[in-house]
């Protein structure tokens, strides 16, 4: 049975909970955090069991990596308690389930993950991708099941974990580039804290994209644009690969707007908030951080999840900001998408 | 399902809902199935068609006249395909009904007019029985050179040689060429017949023995890139003889045009006219060609393009496809097809209709003669109106 | 016989009467599970006049006539019971006017729901008609003729309650108005404030006469519109959902929906809300108001709204293609359906007993339901595809059936476009004195008894 890997100790030596203190969705003092994370340890009723919307932020906050978030997802499946509606938490669990229906390319050495997303497998193609986009795998015997967390069924993911994995094992994947963050945080940071073993290598894709920039050095022309970034909660199970996003849109010549919601002050995109937490959060949520990204005059909004482009994209449009997703900017870049063309 | 008859799809024929969305366009303005406009009775709908034929396989009705008339009403504009409901099951639609055509010549149960097509091809290589020698008439005096290993051929098909409509826009097409300095040849009194029309009237036997003979005299020449006015042959060379073993790369002569343009090698005449272009069931809703002709139109400086309401993938045929242009069982009168088109076509305020299939022009010349308005509206081939209508 | 062939030839001219074993099988059968019945002629009028020539001269010999749309009523109600001629209305297809003013529409008895929407979208775009989800092919007058239903029934009625006035041919043979066109040019009332003779034809599936011309209400039709789907797992709270969504008086369409597959659906029970508006603010608005009004169930956790924008292009789409593609699931080409109409209470009862009766028959099922006129009734839909080849499936689906009328007259709720049989069991089931005026009703219209007879008999 796979266990997590918190340490207490850890939250009780703490000096000051960062986890808590720096929630952008619950109001509390450095004491109140502390009893409530040690509460959780122990097993016992907090507030942390209703409140949470599930942005992923903690796992970033935390300095220690002792992963206060899935801690609140085991306790929260632990005492029975839904974060979205049960029939919808049960929907999502259907939509995902295996049923031998996965798309398995002509697999070399390296493969590109595609997850659940079609749209992400489209986008994978072009130079960039060249010699590798038909090295892909695509469907739920695939898929990363960390959607779930937001559910608070880390027993789904813990089932379906490790037949994801003995899927890439049996078909002799060495490097998987994941194409979406949550596959890269699920094969790493979910993994490394349940003692899980990964038999293949995850790559970031912005990784990948930034080696094969270099590569087409010469094909490059600079962007010249101004953008603003929609940085995607799952970026922060993998909080030291934010950095790679900065340095892509430098070398693609995209000027990165500065702004209130960036970094680790991110907003969710509010898609998981609505089914959540109700219309009221997430279109507030959604106004604060459209109004942030609109104040800047930026030409485009740049995603890295086709969730968070499918939520926002046609409200950020509505704000007059171009969505376009990070892979599209890279060929937009190398003069395969047409500059203002989305 | 217990069939008393035999035909490659008979698998899917019972899928058939007959719920009638095969007789419509997208936005159910009219019918847009030519034999059920005409006819009326369900029988001639797509869905009618194909319970009838179910219940031919299994022996609940026999072959007659009327089933002859009832599988050769359809002009194979694939209208019904296109917006059949079910995927797994319209893939085949059109595939059943050309099997049964093809049972029906096997028996010899076919009317007369179609007997009459396939004997013509046989012996003189066309359906109008005319002497080979006469296919070359339409090239006088254009400055086409026959075929010696020019980059492309150029084929005109069995209609735009020898039918008077026809000939204006194969020489009219011929000369565009030309004069842009593509490198083509004809065949001339030795083009044979592409055997589209063959296929689509289900003699197999034939229509094999032509694209195996075509195919053998085209390698011997050395041709590997046509270009076709009639989208029924670019169908056939491009979709049919690959697979009994004629490779060629086929272009319909709007997508010429469309690069000429670009490189700035046919520089289209000013026309300040309204025209609107009738998408040609092969070309458009077969081959999914709709953007070349139009780009090639909206070329021409002072030309407004204008759209039928029925447009794209959801072109009203011409009433021409199926062998009809010839045999006619369609008929003439108010709901002949290419009458209602004559009218869509006008109601737009355009001056000119443009067209891309020698059918199509044929058709519609013929059904705008015999309607009152009939001077107010010019049909022109698209190259045709690049060189300015006259 | 053969001087009804050549009286009908003279009547409607050569080419629109046929006895050719062709229309003769294709007509005598429907796309449902009964059997097929010959007919002798099949024609295809264009007049009223033609109607009304062709009943005379049925009245005269006493042929049976059966009136005939696009046969998707799926229950064999145009199939000739005991032969006679089959009339396809399908040529009188025209709209003949529409008054912008007073929002109505006169249409022909053989206009497809196709053709009006088509011609509201190009010439009144900013009106519309309560469009069912048959396909587009069904016509107007077949659909309110048997107490149809569609996108604008929550907020108005059976699709029969929106008619304005009527055109029939009597089986007698005259030309009948009712209504205001009775009694002028105008079509605003199929009843009050004079007798209400529409009630002489509307649910009657043909058997008082021929519908030549309808007057059919028309509505706003607005700039926007919009859908969310509320999603719970419980039965038994539908009802109480549905009570709290009409209560606001905002809402266009809400339909519910359960089915087995695909697998996102399952063990759920999805309402299914439409709303419309001019503007965004007014789309944003009701969109407010539907997540407030059932607040309480998402903070119980027994219900939320799920994600929408994938589905919303063929949830909006009208008609709705995607229900007759629920015909090819068994790769088979055909569904039968029973929808009776009921309380909005019985919900959790009749998903229970139709998920029983897949269970029993081993059959596929979808069930769906309609919200009637704001919560006074619903049609619940008992679906059951299958595979047209399959015989024994056919069987099984036509058992099911059955028992699905039998449960229904239980639960006291009416089984709407019955099957002749299972009009027999309404009749028998019926109190007494309405089932003799019926009777009576029937003996007056048609004392020769051709009008689709073997439809509403003891």
């Amino acid at each position: 049975m796979l266990a997590l890997r918190h340490d207490p100790e850890i939250c009780k030596e703490c000096p000051s909970p960062r986890c808590l203190l720096d929630c952008q969705y619950m109001e509390m003092g450095e004491e109140e955090a502390r009893q409530e994370i040690l509460k959780l340890a122990r097993g016992e009723d907090s507030r942390l069991l209703k409140d949470c919307v599930t942005c992923y932020g903690c796992e970033e906050y935390c300095p220690y990596g002792n992963h206060p978030f899935f801690l609140i997802c085991e306790m929260r499946e632990k005492k029975g308690i839904y974060t979205a509606p049960r029939p919808i938490t049960n929907q999502w669990i259907n939509m995902t389930q295996m049923q031998g229906k996965a798309l398995v390319g002509k697999l070399k050495d390296v493969a590109l993950s595609s997850c659940v997303l079609p749209s992400l497998g489209t986008m994978a193609s072009g130079e960039i991708f060249a010699g590798l986009s038909s090295s892909m795998v695509l469907g739920a015997e695939f898929m990363c099941p960390a959607v779930h967390t937001h559910f608070a069924k880390m027993s789904v993911l813990k089932e379906r974990l490790p037949i994801v994995l003995g899927n890439f094992r049996r078909l002799g994947v060495r490097e998987l580039i994941c194409l979406h963050d949550e596959c890269y945080g699920t094969f790493t940071s979910l993994a490394q804290a349940y003692g899980m073993e990964v038999p293949f290598e995850p790559v970031y894709y912005m990784d990948f994209l930034l080696r094969r920039l270099e590569e087409l050095q010469e094909k490059l022309r600079p962007l010249e644009l101004s953008v603003v970034y929609q940085r995607p909660c799952s970026n922060r199970w993998i909080p030291r690969k934010h950095a790679v996003a900065k340095k892509l849109l430098d070398m693609l010549g995209a000027r990165l707007m500065e702004r209130t919601y960036q970094d680790d002050n991110s907003l969710c995109c509010g898609g998981i908030l609505r089914l959540i937490g109700g219309y009221k959060l997430s279109d507030e949520v959604q106004r604060r951080n459209i109004e942030d990204m609109a104040r800047t005059g930026a030409e485009y909004c740049v995603f890295n999840c086709p969730a968070c482009q499918e939520t926002l994209g046609p409200k950020v449009a509505k704000a007059g900001l171009k969505p376009i997703h990070m892979i599209d900017l890279c060929k937009m870049a190398l003069g395969e998408i047409p500059k203002g063309e989305v | 399902m217990e069939y008393v008859r035999s035909i490659e799809h008979k698998d899917v024929v019972h899928r058939c809902f007959r719920c009638g969305y095969c007789k419509f366009p997208g936005d159910y303005q009219d019918f847009n199935c030519p034999s059920y406009k005409v006819f009326g009775w369900d029988t001639y709908s797509p869905g009618g068609r194909m319970w009838l034929i179910r219940a031919w396989l299994s022996g609940e009705i026999e072959t007659s006249e009327r089933f002859a008339e009832i599988l050769y009403s359809c002009t194979a504009c694939g209208s019904c395909q296109q917006h059949c409901p079910f995927p797994r099951f319209s893939d085949s639609l059109l595939k059943v009904f050309e099997e049964v055509k093809a049972e029906l010549v096997n028996h010899g149960r076919i009317p007369p007019t179609v007997r009459d097509y396939f004997k013509a091809v046989s012996v003189s290589g066309n359906p109008y029985k005319m002497p080979r020698e006469d296919r070359a008439k339409w090239a006088e005096g254009t400055g086409l050179e026959g075929y010696s290993g020019q980059e492309f051929l150029l084929y005109a098909g069995c209609v735009a040689s020898l039918d008077e409509v026809g000939q204006r826009m194969a020489r009219s097409v011929g000369k565009t060429l030309l004069e842009a300095g593509v490198s083509v040849g004809i065949l001339a009194e030795e083009e044979p017949c592409d055997g589209s029309e063959v296929r689509a009237l289900g003699e197999v036997e034939l229509f094999r023995q032509l694209a195996k003979e075509n195919i053998e005299d085209f390698k011997r020449r050395g041709i590997k890139r046509i270009i076709a006015m009639d989208p029924h042959a670019y169908d056939a060379f491009k979709n049919h003889y690959p697979e009994l073993g004629g490779t060629f790369q086929v272009f319909h002569y709007t997508e010429t045009l469309v690069r000429l343009i670009k490189e700035g090698r046919v520089r289209p005449r000013k026309l300040d006219a309204r025209v609107t272009y009738h998408d040609p069931c092969y070309l458009g809703r077969r081959n999914k060609i709709y953007e070349a002709p139009r780009r090639t139109l909206k070329a021409v400086e002072g030309l407004e393009l204008v759209e039928m309401r029925r447009h794209r993938e959801n072109s009203f045929c011409c009433g021409g496809g199926g062998g009809n242009f010839f045999t006619d069982i369609l008929g003439r009168g108010e709901q002949r097809p290419g009458s209602i088109r004559i009218k869509e076509a006008l109601a737009t305020g355009a001056s000119i209709l443009a067209v891309a299939c020698p059918i199509c022009a044929k058709m519609l010349s013929d059904a705008s003669k015999e309607q009152e308005e009939s001077g107010k509206l010019q049909i022109l081939d698209v190259a045709g109106v690049l060189a300015g209508a006259s | 016989m053969g001087d009804i062939l050549d009286s009908l030839k003279e009547i409607l001219g050569e080419r629109w009467v046929s006895n050719r074993p062709e229309e003769l099988w294709y007509y005598s059968r429907d796309p449902g599970v009964l059997e097929p019945h010959r007919p002798d002629y099949v024609v295809a009028p264009q007049t009223p006049e033609q109607v009304q020539r062709i009943v005379q001269l049925a009245a005269r010999e006493r042929v049976p006539l059966v009136p005939m749309g696009n046969a998707m009523a799926l229950t064999g109600l145009v199939i000739p019971l005991r032969g006679g001629i089959v009339v396809d209305m399908k040529r009188m297809n025209r709209i003949l006017e529409v008054n912008e003013m007073a929002r109505y529409a006169v249409v022909e008895g053989g206009t497809s729901q196709g053709a009006l929407k088509a011609y509201l979208q190009e010439q009144y775009p900013h009106l519309r008609h309560s469009l069912p989800d048959a396909p587009a092919g069904t016509t107007i007058a077949a659909n309110v003729a048997l107490h149809g239903q569609g996108r604008l029934t929550q907020q108005y009625g059976f699709n029969s309650e929106m008619v304005c006035g009527l055109e029939i041919v009597l089986p007698t043979g005259e030309i009948c108005r009712v209504g205001s066109p009775s009694l002028g040019p105008h079509w605003f009332s199929r009843g009050p404030a004079l007798p209400d003779l529409s009630g002489l034809f509307l649910g009657w599936l043909g058997t008082t006469g021929i519908i030549t011309k309808v007057g059919l209400r028309l509505y706003p039709n607005k700039r926007f519109r919009e859908v969310e789907i509320f999603v719970t797992d419980m039965p038994e709270l539908v009802p109480e959902v549905i009570y709290r969504l009409t209560h606001l008086e905002l809402l266009e369409d809400m339909t519910v929906w359960f089915q087995p597959k695909p697998l996102m659906f399952k063990d759920n029970y999805h309402v299914t809300i439409y709303f419309t508006g001019d503007s965004q603010e007014e789309i944003e608005f009701k969109r407010k108001m539907v997540w407030d009004a059932l607040q309480e169930f998402m903070d119980s956790k027994d219900g939320g709204f799920m994600v929408v924008d994938p589905l919303k292009p063929r949830l909006l789409e009208m008609p709705q293609r995607s229900v007759a593609e629920f015909a090819d699931v068994p790769r088979g080409g055909g569904f039968e359906y029973s929808g009776p109409i009921t309380l909005v209470e019985h919900f959790p009862r009749y998903a229970q007993k139709l998920v029983e009766l897949a269970g029993k028959y081993d059959l596929l099922y979808a069930g769906t339901a309609r919200v009637i006129s704001g919560g006074h009734a619903m049609m619940f839909a008992i679906s059951f595809a299958f595979n047209r080849a399959d015989r024994a499936m056919m069987e099984r689906v036509k058992a099911a059936m059955d028992e699905a009328t039998e449960f229904a007259l239980q639960m006291g709720s009416i089984p709407w476009k019955p099957n002749f049989m299972e009009q027999k069991m309404i009749l028998q089931k019926m109190d007494p004195v309405t089932r003799g005026l019926i009777q009576s009703v029937r003996r007056l219209l048609d004392p020769n008894n051709i009008m689709n007879p073997g439809n509403w008999e003891v």
